[in-house]
Protein backbone atom coordinates (compact mmCIF):
# COMPACT_ATOMS: atom_id res chain seq x y z
CA UNK A 1 0.00 0.00 0.00
CA UNK A 2 2.96 2.03 0.36
CA UNK A 3 6.34 2.31 -1.81
CA UNK A 4 8.35 3.67 0.78
CA UNK A 5 10.48 0.87 2.37
CA UNK A 6 8.15 -0.29 5.61
CA UNK A 7 9.91 0.75 9.04
CA UNK A 8 8.39 -2.16 10.98
CA UNK A 9 7.80 -4.96 8.72
CA UNK A 10 6.51 -8.41 10.17
CA UNK A 11 6.85 -10.93 7.21
CA UNK A 12 4.68 -14.15 7.15
CA UNK A 13 5.06 -14.24 10.78
CA UNK A 14 4.09 -17.89 12.54
CA UNK A 15 3.99 -19.21 15.42
CA UNK A 16 2.70 -22.51 16.43
CA UNK A 17 2.07 -23.70 20.69
CA UNK A 18 2.66 -28.04 19.24
CA UNK A 19 -0.63 -28.45 17.10
CA UNK A 20 -1.84 -24.92 17.86
CA UNK A 21 -1.33 -22.56 15.25
CA UNK A 22 -1.74 -19.30 16.71
CA UNK A 23 -0.39 -16.57 14.13
CA UNK A 24 -1.35 -18.45 10.28
CA UNK A 25 1.19 -16.04 7.87
CA UNK A 26 0.54 -12.63 8.71
CA UNK A 27 2.26 -10.05 7.51
CA UNK A 28 2.62 -6.46 8.70
CA UNK A 29 4.27 -3.01 7.29
CA UNK A 30 4.14 0.12 9.65
CA UNK A 31 5.69 3.48 8.45
CA UNK A 32 7.57 5.51 10.42
CA UNK A 33 4.97 7.89 12.23
CA UNK A 34 2.29 5.08 11.80
CA UNK A 35 -0.34 3.91 14.22
CA UNK A 36 -1.46 0.52 13.72
CA UNK A 37 -4.53 -1.01 16.37
CA UNK A 38 -4.93 -4.30 16.03
CA UNK A 39 -8.63 -5.63 17.52
CA UNK A 40 -9.93 -8.84 17.89
CA UNK A 41 -11.45 -11.49 20.15
CA UNK A 42 -9.39 -12.50 22.96
CA UNK A 43 -7.01 -15.61 21.48
CA UNK A 44 -6.99 -14.20 18.34
CA UNK A 45 -3.58 -14.11 18.56
CA UNK A 46 -3.10 -10.19 18.62
CA UNK A 47 -1.11 -10.16 22.01
CA UNK A 48 1.32 -12.91 20.42
CA UNK A 49 1.81 -10.70 17.70
CA UNK A 50 2.45 -7.98 19.57
CA UNK A 51 4.89 -9.48 21.46
CA UNK A 52 6.67 -10.78 18.66
CA UNK A 53 7.83 -7.65 17.52
CA UNK A 54 10.26 -7.71 20.55
CA UNK A 55 10.51 -11.41 20.20
CA UNK A 56 9.30 -11.54 23.98
CA UNK A 57 7.14 -14.33 22.57
CA UNK A 58 9.66 -15.53 19.66
CA UNK A 59 8.05 -16.55 16.20
CA UNK A 60 8.61 -20.60 14.98
CA UNK A 61 8.18 -18.82 11.64
CA UNK A 62 8.85 -15.45 9.23
CA UNK A 63 10.87 -12.26 10.10
CA UNK A 64 10.04 -8.94 12.15
CA UNK A 65 12.52 -6.27 10.99
CA UNK A 66 12.55 -2.77 12.32
CA UNK A 67 14.74 -0.88 9.58
CA UNK A 68 17.53 -2.19 8.60
CA UNK A 69 17.87 -4.85 11.73
CA UNK A 70 16.29 -8.42 11.70
CA UNK A 71 15.30 -8.77 15.20
CA UNK A 72 14.16 -12.29 15.76
CA UNK A 73 17.34 -13.73 14.56
CA UNK A 74 18.51 -17.25 15.11
CA UNK A 75 21.54 -16.47 16.99
CA UNK A 76 23.73 -18.86 19.57
CA UNK A 77 22.53 -17.89 22.67
CA UNK A 78 25.20 -15.07 23.56
CA UNK A 79 25.11 -13.35 20.38
CA UNK A 80 21.53 -13.58 20.50
CA UNK A 81 21.53 -12.11 24.19
CA UNK A 82 23.51 -9.43 23.01
CA UNK A 83 21.39 -8.87 19.92
CA UNK A 84 18.17 -8.71 21.56
CA UNK A 85 19.09 -6.12 24.59
CA UNK A 86 20.26 -3.91 22.12
CA UNK A 87 17.54 -3.68 19.65
CA UNK A 88 14.56 -3.62 22.48
CA UNK A 89 16.13 -0.65 23.54
CA UNK A 90 14.20 0.66 20.82
CA UNK A 91 11.09 -0.68 21.09
CA UNK A 92 8.61 0.58 23.85
CA UNK A 93 6.30 -1.60 25.28
CA UNK A 94 3.62 -0.84 27.97
CA UNK A 95 1.44 -3.69 29.61
CA UNK A 96 -1.85 -4.34 30.54
CA UNK A 97 -0.95 -4.81 34.14
CA UNK A 98 1.23 -1.97 34.07
CA UNK A 99 4.62 -3.77 35.68
CA UNK A 100 6.30 -0.73 37.26
CA UNK A 101 9.36 -2.19 39.47
CA UNK A 102 7.54 -1.77 43.42
CA UNK A 103 10.83 -1.51 44.50
CA UNK A 104 11.55 1.71 43.38
CA UNK A 105 10.36 5.39 43.15
CA UNK A 106 8.68 6.71 39.95
CA UNK A 107 12.02 8.30 39.77
CA UNK A 108 13.60 4.85 39.79
CA UNK A 109 11.46 3.18 37.50
CA UNK A 110 12.28 5.78 34.69
CA UNK A 111 15.57 6.06 35.22
CA UNK A 112 16.92 2.73 35.90
CA UNK A 113 16.99 1.30 32.33
CA UNK A 114 18.51 4.75 31.09
CA UNK A 115 21.13 4.53 33.52
CA UNK A 116 21.98 0.65 33.52
CA UNK A 117 21.85 0.95 29.36
CA UNK A 118 22.73 4.44 28.37
CA UNK A 119 25.35 5.20 30.81
CA UNK A 120 23.29 8.34 32.02
CA UNK A 121 24.90 10.01 34.53
CA UNK A 122 22.22 10.30 38.06
CA UNK A 123 21.85 14.16 36.72
CA UNK A 124 21.50 13.64 33.21
CA UNK A 125 18.81 10.57 34.28
CA UNK A 126 16.45 12.92 36.50
CA UNK A 127 16.51 15.29 34.00
CA UNK A 128 15.23 12.56 31.43
CA UNK A 129 13.23 11.31 33.61
CA UNK A 130 11.70 14.87 34.71
CA UNK A 131 10.67 15.50 31.05
CA UNK A 132 8.99 12.30 30.59
CA UNK A 133 7.28 12.13 33.76
CA UNK A 134 6.17 16.06 33.10
CA UNK A 135 4.90 14.37 29.34
CA UNK A 136 2.70 11.88 31.11
CA UNK A 137 1.39 14.57 33.50
CA UNK A 138 3.00 12.79 36.75
CA UNK A 139 5.69 15.36 37.77
CA UNK A 140 4.70 15.96 40.92
CA UNK A 141 4.52 12.11 41.94
CA UNK A 142 8.44 11.37 41.14
CA UNK A 143 8.97 10.60 44.64
CA UNK A 144 6.26 8.18 45.43
CA UNK A 145 6.35 4.33 45.21
CA UNK A 146 4.09 2.32 42.51
CA UNK A 147 2.17 1.06 45.47
CA UNK A 148 0.36 4.69 46.03
CA UNK A 149 -0.71 5.81 42.60
CA UNK A 150 -4.24 4.94 41.08
CA UNK A 151 -3.98 2.53 37.97
CA UNK A 152 -4.12 5.61 35.56
CA UNK A 153 -1.08 6.99 36.93
CA UNK A 154 1.06 3.44 37.20
CA UNK A 155 0.17 2.94 33.39
CA UNK A 156 1.12 6.48 32.79
CA UNK A 157 4.56 6.29 34.74
CA UNK A 158 5.00 2.85 32.80
CA UNK A 159 4.67 4.87 29.22
CA UNK A 160 7.27 7.45 30.71
CA UNK A 161 9.29 4.92 31.66
CA UNK A 162 9.21 3.12 28.34
CA UNK A 163 9.72 6.59 26.39
CA UNK A 164 13.44 7.55 28.83
CA UNK A 165 14.98 5.08 26.48
CA UNK A 166 14.02 7.22 23.73
CA UNK A 167 12.36 4.19 21.43
CA UNK A 168 11.33 4.63 17.90
CA UNK A 169 8.06 2.80 18.21
CA UNK A 170 5.83 1.75 21.01
CA UNK A 171 3.86 -1.34 21.41
CA UNK A 172 0.54 -1.01 23.82
CA UNK A 173 -0.58 -4.22 24.93
CA UNK A 174 -4.08 -3.23 26.20
CA UNK A 175 -3.31 -0.49 27.75
CA UNK A 176 -6.20 0.21 29.00
CA UNK A 177 -7.89 -3.25 29.71
CA UNK A 178 -7.10 -3.13 33.32
CA UNK A 179 -8.51 -0.23 34.28
CA UNK A 180 -11.55 1.62 35.64
CA UNK A 181 -13.61 2.82 33.13
CA UNK A 182 -13.05 6.84 34.60
CA UNK A 183 -9.31 5.92 34.73
CA UNK A 184 -9.37 4.99 30.97
CA UNK A 185 -9.44 8.76 29.63
CA UNK A 186 -5.66 9.71 31.06
CA UNK A 187 -4.06 7.25 29.53
CA UNK A 188 -5.60 8.21 26.10
CA UNK A 189 -4.92 11.52 26.62
CA UNK A 190 -1.05 10.65 26.47
CA UNK A 191 -1.18 7.92 24.25
CA UNK A 192 -3.21 10.77 21.83
CA UNK A 193 -0.40 13.10 22.78
CA UNK A 194 2.57 10.56 21.37
CA UNK A 195 0.39 10.53 18.38
CA UNK A 196 0.62 14.14 17.74
CA UNK A 197 4.38 13.86 18.37
CA UNK A 198 4.63 11.11 14.90
CA UNK A 199 5.41 8.14 17.62
CA UNK A 200 5.17 4.91 15.85
CA UNK A 201 2.54 2.79 17.78
CA UNK A 202 1.58 -0.32 17.28
CA UNK A 203 -1.80 -0.51 19.42
CA UNK A 204 -3.55 -3.96 20.92
CA UNK A 205 -6.99 -2.77 22.33
CA UNK A 206 -10.39 -3.03 23.27
CA UNK A 207 -11.42 0.48 22.63
CA UNK A 208 -12.71 1.05 19.85
CA UNK A 209 -13.47 4.73 19.85
CA UNK A 210 -10.40 5.07 20.94
CA UNK A 211 -8.57 3.29 18.09
CA UNK A 212 -10.88 5.15 15.56
CA UNK A 213 -9.84 8.25 16.40
CA UNK A 214 -6.25 7.68 16.66
CA UNK A 215 -5.10 5.27 14.57
CA UNK A 216 -4.67 4.91 10.57
CA UNK A 217 -4.90 1.84 10.57
CA UNK A 218 -6.82 -1.13 11.89
CA UNK A 219 -6.29 -4.81 11.73
CA UNK A 220 -8.92 -7.43 12.70
CA UNK A 221 -7.27 -10.64 13.65
CA UNK A 222 -9.40 -13.80 14.48
CA UNK A 223 -8.04 -17.03 14.72
CA UNK A 224 -4.83 -16.54 13.66
CA UNK A 225 -5.11 -14.71 10.83
CA UNK A 226 -6.14 -10.79 9.30
CA UNK A 227 -9.42 -11.11 8.36
CA UNK A 228 -9.73 -7.29 7.67
CA UNK A 229 -7.36 -4.76 7.68
CA UNK A 230 -8.03 -0.90 6.51
CA UNK A 231 -8.62 2.85 7.44
CA UNK A 232 -10.44 2.72 10.97
CA UNK A 233 -13.44 4.55 9.05
CA UNK A 234 -14.14 1.92 6.71
CA UNK A 235 -13.33 -1.21 9.45
CA UNK A 236 -15.70 0.50 12.09
CA UNK A 237 -18.14 2.02 9.84
CA UNK A 238 -18.49 -0.46 6.73
CA UNK A 239 -16.57 -3.44 7.43
CA UNK A 240 -16.54 -5.99 4.18
CA UNK A 241 -16.22 -9.29 6.48
CA UNK A 242 -19.06 -11.23 8.00
CA UNK A 243 -16.91 -12.19 10.87
CA UNK A 244 -15.66 -8.19 11.34
CA UNK A 245 -19.24 -7.07 11.18
CA UNK A 246 -20.04 -10.33 14.36
CA UNK A 247 -17.46 -8.80 16.41
CA UNK A 248 -18.34 -5.29 16.51
CA UNK A 249 -21.63 -5.83 16.88
CA UNK A 250 -20.85 -7.96 19.85
CA UNK A 251 -18.59 -5.38 21.18
CA UNK A 252 -21.21 -2.88 21.40
CA UNK A 253 -23.47 -5.03 22.77
CA UNK A 254 -21.13 -5.70 25.43
CA UNK A 255 -20.32 -1.86 25.88
CA UNK A 256 -23.68 -0.90 25.73
CA UNK A 257 -25.17 -3.36 28.38
CA UNK B 1 12.91 -30.15 91.06
CA UNK B 2 16.50 -29.05 92.55
CA UNK B 3 16.91 -25.00 91.50
CA UNK B 4 20.11 -24.96 93.73
CA UNK B 5 21.87 -27.16 91.19
CA UNK B 6 20.29 -25.92 88.05
CA UNK B 7 21.96 -22.39 89.49
CA UNK B 8 24.99 -24.36 90.48
CA UNK B 9 26.13 -25.50 86.91
CA UNK B 10 24.17 -23.01 84.48
CA UNK B 11 27.25 -21.04 83.85
CA UNK B 12 28.46 -23.81 82.13
CA UNK B 13 25.21 -24.41 79.99
CA UNK B 14 25.83 -20.66 79.16
CA UNK B 15 29.58 -21.38 78.12
CA UNK B 16 27.60 -24.45 75.71
CA UNK B 17 24.76 -22.36 74.68
CA UNK B 18 27.87 -19.86 73.38
CA UNK B 19 28.81 -22.96 71.68
CA UNK B 20 25.27 -23.66 69.97
CA UNK B 21 24.98 -20.04 68.94
CA UNK B 22 28.45 -20.00 67.08
CA UNK B 23 27.08 -23.16 65.36
CA UNK B 24 24.27 -21.88 64.27
CA UNK B 25 25.85 -18.29 63.23
CA UNK B 26 28.23 -20.67 60.95
CA UNK B 27 25.73 -23.10 59.92
CA UNK B 28 23.55 -20.08 58.45
CA UNK B 29 25.84 -18.53 56.97
CA UNK B 30 27.07 -22.00 54.74
CA UNK B 31 23.67 -22.80 54.28
CA UNK B 32 22.82 -19.55 52.62
CA UNK B 33 25.71 -20.21 50.49
CA UNK B 34 24.62 -23.32 49.87
CA UNK B 35 21.40 -22.51 49.65
CA UNK B 36 22.21 -19.30 46.90
CA UNK B 37 24.09 -21.57 44.87
CA UNK B 38 21.67 -24.24 44.75
CA UNK B 39 19.11 -22.15 43.59
CA UNK B 40 21.11 -20.60 41.05
CA UNK B 41 21.42 -24.09 39.64
CA UNK B 42 18.09 -25.08 40.25
CA UNK B 43 16.90 -22.25 38.17
CA UNK B 44 20.51 -22.63 35.26
CA UNK B 45 19.24 -22.68 31.90
CA UNK B 46 21.34 -25.51 31.49
CA UNK B 47 20.19 -28.43 32.37
CA UNK B 48 23.00 -30.60 33.38
CA UNK B 49 23.11 -27.92 36.27
CA UNK B 50 19.31 -28.36 36.70
CA UNK B 51 19.85 -31.77 37.17
CA UNK B 52 22.92 -31.25 40.06
CA UNK B 53 20.67 -28.36 41.97
CA UNK B 54 17.72 -31.54 41.82
CA UNK B 55 20.03 -34.36 42.94
CA UNK B 56 21.32 -32.26 46.23
CA UNK B 57 17.73 -31.72 47.14
CA UNK B 58 16.40 -34.85 46.93
CA UNK B 59 19.47 -36.58 48.04
CA UNK B 60 19.76 -33.97 51.31
CA UNK B 61 16.30 -34.15 52.20
CA UNK B 62 15.62 -37.55 51.25
CA UNK B 63 17.78 -38.99 54.44
CA UNK B 64 18.12 -38.23 58.09
CA UNK B 65 20.22 -35.13 58.98
CA UNK B 66 21.89 -37.44 61.52
CA UNK B 67 23.21 -40.17 58.86
CA UNK B 68 24.36 -37.41 57.08
CA UNK B 69 26.62 -36.26 59.74
CA UNK B 70 27.77 -39.74 60.93
CA UNK B 71 28.60 -40.39 57.17
CA UNK B 72 30.53 -37.18 57.10
CA UNK B 73 32.36 -37.52 60.94
CA UNK B 74 32.82 -41.41 61.33
CA UNK B 75 33.03 -42.37 57.53
CA UNK B 76 34.42 -39.59 56.24
CA UNK B 77 37.95 -40.90 57.64
CA UNK B 78 38.09 -43.81 55.35
CA UNK B 79 37.58 -41.97 52.36
CA UNK B 80 40.27 -38.97 53.28
CA UNK B 81 37.87 -36.41 54.75
CA UNK B 82 39.44 -35.70 58.79
CA UNK B 83 37.16 -33.30 60.73
CA UNK B 84 36.93 -32.56 64.20
CA UNK B 85 33.83 -32.74 65.49
CA UNK B 86 33.07 -29.08 65.46
CA UNK B 87 34.05 -29.03 61.56
CA UNK B 88 32.12 -31.97 60.79
CA UNK B 89 28.85 -30.41 62.61
CA UNK B 90 29.14 -27.05 60.36
CA UNK B 91 29.84 -28.46 57.42
CA UNK B 92 26.88 -31.11 57.84
CA UNK B 93 24.81 -28.97 59.06
CA UNK B 94 25.22 -26.31 56.87
CA UNK B 95 25.10 -28.32 53.98
CA UNK B 96 21.87 -29.73 54.95
CA UNK B 97 19.76 -26.47 55.51
CA UNK B 98 21.93 -25.60 52.60
CA UNK B 99 19.34 -27.95 50.48
CA UNK B 100 16.37 -26.51 52.34
CA UNK B 101 17.18 -22.92 51.79
CA UNK B 102 17.97 -23.85 47.96
CA UNK B 103 13.98 -24.43 47.54
CA UNK B 104 12.93 -21.21 49.93
CA UNK B 105 15.16 -18.78 47.70
CA UNK B 106 14.11 -20.90 44.41
CA UNK B 107 10.28 -20.39 45.56
CA UNK B 108 10.77 -16.56 46.23
CA UNK B 109 12.34 -16.19 43.07
CA UNK B 110 10.17 -18.00 41.28
CA UNK B 111 7.31 -15.94 43.17
CA UNK B 112 8.35 -12.45 41.57
CA UNK B 113 5.83 -11.56 38.81
CA UNK B 114 6.77 -12.90 35.33
CA UNK B 115 5.45 -9.49 34.45
CA UNK B 116 8.82 -7.79 36.27
CA UNK B 117 11.06 -9.79 34.10
CA UNK B 118 9.36 -9.04 30.84
CA UNK B 119 9.25 -4.91 31.57
CA UNK B 120 13.10 -5.18 32.23
CA UNK B 121 13.55 -7.03 29.19
CA UNK B 122 11.76 -5.15 26.94
CA UNK B 123 13.55 -1.87 28.32
CA UNK B 124 16.37 -3.47 27.10
CA UNK B 125 17.94 -5.00 30.19
CA UNK B 126 20.36 -8.36 30.73
CA UNK B 127 19.21 -11.49 32.02
CA UNK B 128 21.95 -10.93 34.86
CA UNK B 129 20.77 -7.13 34.93
CA UNK B 130 17.07 -8.06 35.23
CA UNK B 131 17.85 -10.61 38.13
CA UNK B 132 20.04 -8.13 39.90
CA UNK B 133 18.05 -5.46 39.14
CA UNK B 134 14.63 -6.17 39.19
CA UNK B 135 13.59 -9.62 40.48
CA UNK B 136 16.32 -10.12 43.26
CA UNK B 137 15.22 -7.22 45.72
CA UNK B 138 11.89 -8.16 45.17
CA UNK B 139 12.49 -11.77 46.07
CA UNK B 140 15.00 -10.66 48.91
CA UNK B 141 11.59 -9.44 50.44
CA UNK B 142 9.75 -12.55 49.71
CA UNK B 143 12.05 -14.87 51.33
CA UNK B 144 13.30 -13.15 55.00
CA UNK B 145 10.16 -14.97 56.80
CA UNK B 146 11.13 -18.59 55.24
CA UNK B 147 14.36 -18.57 55.55
CA UNK B 148 13.58 -17.71 59.09
CA UNK B 149 11.73 -20.93 59.52
CA UNK B 150 14.58 -22.67 57.95
CA UNK B 151 17.15 -20.89 60.40
CA UNK B 152 14.67 -21.91 63.19
CA UNK B 153 14.70 -25.65 62.26
CA UNK B 154 18.23 -24.75 61.85
CA UNK B 155 18.83 -23.54 65.30
CA UNK B 156 17.17 -26.62 67.02
CA UNK B 157 19.24 -28.93 64.26
CA UNK B 158 22.33 -28.35 66.05
CA UNK B 159 21.50 -30.81 69.05
CA UNK B 160 22.32 -33.41 66.49
CA UNK B 161 25.88 -32.56 66.46
CA UNK B 162 25.42 -33.62 70.20
CA UNK B 163 25.60 -37.02 68.70
CA UNK B 164 28.90 -36.44 67.00
CA UNK B 165 30.61 -35.16 70.79
CA UNK B 166 30.14 -31.47 70.08
CA UNK B 167 29.97 -29.81 73.62
CA UNK B 168 27.23 -27.76 72.48
CA UNK B 169 23.54 -27.67 74.81
CA UNK B 170 22.39 -30.91 73.98
CA UNK B 171 25.58 -32.66 74.78
CA UNK B 172 26.26 -30.39 78.34
CA UNK B 173 22.69 -31.68 79.37
CA UNK B 174 23.85 -35.23 79.01
CA UNK B 175 27.06 -34.83 80.52
CA UNK B 176 25.80 -33.10 84.22
CA UNK B 177 22.99 -35.95 84.01
CA UNK B 178 26.12 -38.79 83.68
CA UNK B 179 26.95 -36.53 86.81
CA UNK B 180 23.99 -35.68 88.98
CA UNK B 181 21.81 -38.28 87.74
CA UNK B 182 19.04 -34.91 87.19
CA UNK B 183 18.05 -35.55 83.31
CA UNK B 184 14.64 -33.45 84.43
CA UNK B 185 16.52 -30.27 85.39
CA UNK B 186 19.56 -30.56 82.90
CA UNK B 187 17.32 -30.56 80.00
CA UNK B 188 15.14 -27.72 81.39
CA UNK B 189 18.21 -25.80 81.48
CA UNK B 190 19.05 -26.89 78.30
CA UNK B 191 15.35 -26.44 76.69
CA UNK B 192 15.55 -22.96 78.65
CA UNK B 193 18.48 -21.73 76.79
CA UNK B 194 17.45 -22.72 73.17
CA UNK B 195 14.07 -20.82 73.38
CA UNK B 196 15.89 -17.67 74.54
CA UNK B 197 18.05 -18.35 70.88
CA UNK B 198 15.21 -18.97 69.41
CA UNK B 199 13.48 -16.34 70.60
CA UNK B 200 15.97 -13.68 69.99
CA UNK B 201 16.84 -15.01 66.52
CA UNK B 202 12.48 -14.98 65.87
CA UNK B 203 12.72 -10.83 66.92
CA UNK B 204 15.14 -10.51 64.52
CA UNK B 205 13.85 -11.63 61.49
CA UNK B 206 10.48 -10.41 62.17
CA UNK B 207 12.76 -7.07 62.48
CA UNK B 208 13.91 -7.40 59.05
CA UNK B 209 11.14 -8.01 57.40
CA UNK B 210 9.42 -5.19 58.55
CA UNK B 211 11.96 -3.32 57.40
CA UNK B 212 12.39 -4.47 54.43
CA UNK B 213 8.30 -4.13 53.84
CA UNK B 214 8.31 -0.30 54.43
CA UNK B 215 11.71 0.61 52.16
Amino acid sequence: MNDAKPFLDIRHAQKSYGALEVLKDISLQVQRGQIVAIIGPSGSGKSTLLRAINDLDPLTGGEVWLEDTQINKHLPHRQYEKHINKVRQDIGMVFQHFNLFPHLTVRGNVTLAPKMLKGLSEEEAITLAEEQLDKVGLLDRIDYYPSRLSGGQKQRVAIARALAMKPKVMLFDEATSALDPELVEEVNQVMKKLAEEHMTMVIVTHEMGFAESVCDRVLFMDQGVVVEEGPPGVIFRNPQNERTRNFLRKHLEGVRS
Amino acid sequence: MDVELMLKVYPFFLKAAWLTIQLSVLTTLLGLTCGSLGAAARLSRHAFLRAVGATYVSLIRGTPALIQLFILYFGGPQIGIQLDAFEAGVIGLGVNIGAYMTETIRGAIVAVDKGQTEAARTLGMSKFQTMTRVVLPQAARLMIRPLGVNINALIKGTALVAAISVVELTYTAQRYIGSTYKPFEMFLLSGALYMVIIYITGRGIAWLDRKARIA
